[in-house]
């Protein structure tokens, strides 16, 4: 018997690095790594041209026009606004902790629990508008919009730390989904103001 | 010199280099595991601008990119430097994006179309116009679920 008396040769392994190196060379470059953040927005749909549409009035005290000018200054509800005390503005706007008659109204409106119950909350019927002009520069516009965000997470962490004792990251989807009908984020970005040139 | 001599005599055992792929392997699996494909060239140069409210995109198979920025510098002679829309691998015009949009979709299965995001990555120095613009197209492409891509600072 030969063949069974014959040695197994064994295979250099040496190499086996060098080629795991190329493969791993070939990967740190063909590939990100990056996560991709950004800040998240439901554009309103195009109305269709051919149905008329109905005026939808809103309230004034239901509107914060938010307006960011071509030149970065940033005016809320009629007056000019540093935007670091813009997030208090917009929480206070969407609070009104106070009912005050010039702030938003609320609603009470009956929203379903996980577990099945009802649940009244006075859901506020505010809105914010975010104006700018075709000159404002994307950074100023992002960094309004972060604030307004900012808002609105503030006032959702606060709210549910009071239903469920938990940040609103942290809760399940269900009851996210509560809290997000409670606090609807309602920023409306208009179309940009054409400013007319005398 | 007794002692001198012992230890010039001893050399030292080779290092066993046996695992060294099994290393070199695993770091190429948590490389493979955690980094997606570079799908596209850039030919805009951008800088995102900072937020601190940002969200995660969670499934990048949904996720369709418009870039806005400068052209690169090899292509400045040819487009300038006004900023420029790039779709795909190609710099486009607002008129583009509603073929661009229906592209994406058909890329998709049905179930997964409407979760379908425009993560819009634009230069903090763009005007608001061009940006404005591009919305505008979005609409009326009924993409309607957007992301402004911006960088994670933990304050300004």
């Amino acid at each position: 018997m030969p063949i069974n008396k014959r040695k197994i040769q064994e295979i250099n392994a040496g190499s086996m690095a060098d080629i795991a190196f190329l493969l791993l060379i070939f990967f740190l470059v063909a590939t990100t790594m990056n996560v991709d953040t950004g800040l998240v927005r439901i554009l309103p749909p195009m109305p269709d041209p051919n149905v008329k549409q109905a005026d939808t009035d809103v309230k004034e005290r239901n509107l914060l026009l938010v307006f960011v000018s071509g030149s970065g200054n940033i005016m809320a509800g009629g007056q000019t606004m540093d935007i670091h005390l813009l997030k208090d503005k917009a929480k206070e706007f969407i609070l009104n902790p106070f009912d005050d008659e010039n702030l938003p109204e609320k609603v009470n409106t009956e929203i379903d629990m996980p577990d099945g119950s009802k649940w009244v909350y006075p859901v506020s019927q505010g809105i914010i508008s975010l104006q700018n002009t075709r000159e404002t520069s994307y950074k100023v516009y992002i960094m309004v919009q972060n604030e307004l965000t900012r808002a609105f997470n503030e006032v959702r962490d606060e709210l549910a730390m009071s239903k469920f004792g938990e940040k609103f990251a942290k809760l399940e989807e269900e009851q996210k989904k509560v809290i997000v009908k409670a606090v609807p984020l309602k920023i409306s970005e208009a179309e940009p103001r054409k400013i007319l040139k005398k | 010199m007794a002692v001198m001599k012992k230890k010039g005599d001893k050399s030292l055992p080779p290092i066993s280099t046996a695992s060294l792929p099994d290393v070199i392997f695993m770091i190429l699996f948590f490389f493979m595991v955690t980094t997606t494909m570079r799908d596209q060239e850039l030919l805009v140069r951008y800088r995102l601008p900072d937020a601190t409210e940002v969200q995660k995109l969670e499934k990048k198979s949904l996720v369709s990119y418009i870039h806005i920025g400068v052209p690169i510098p090899q292509m400045q002679a040819k487009f300038g430097t006004a900023p420029k829309i790039q779709l795909n691998d190609s710099y486009k015009t607002t008129k583009d994006i509603l073929d661009f949009v229906a592209g994406e979709r058909d890329k998709l299965n049905e179930f997964d179309r409407a979760s379908m995001t425009i993560c819009l990555k634009s230069d903090e120095n763009t005007r608001m116009g061009i940006i404005a613009d591009v919305k505008q197209e979005l609409r009326r492409a009924n993409a309607l679920k957007i992301s402004y891509a911006s960088s994670k600072v933990l304050s300004y």
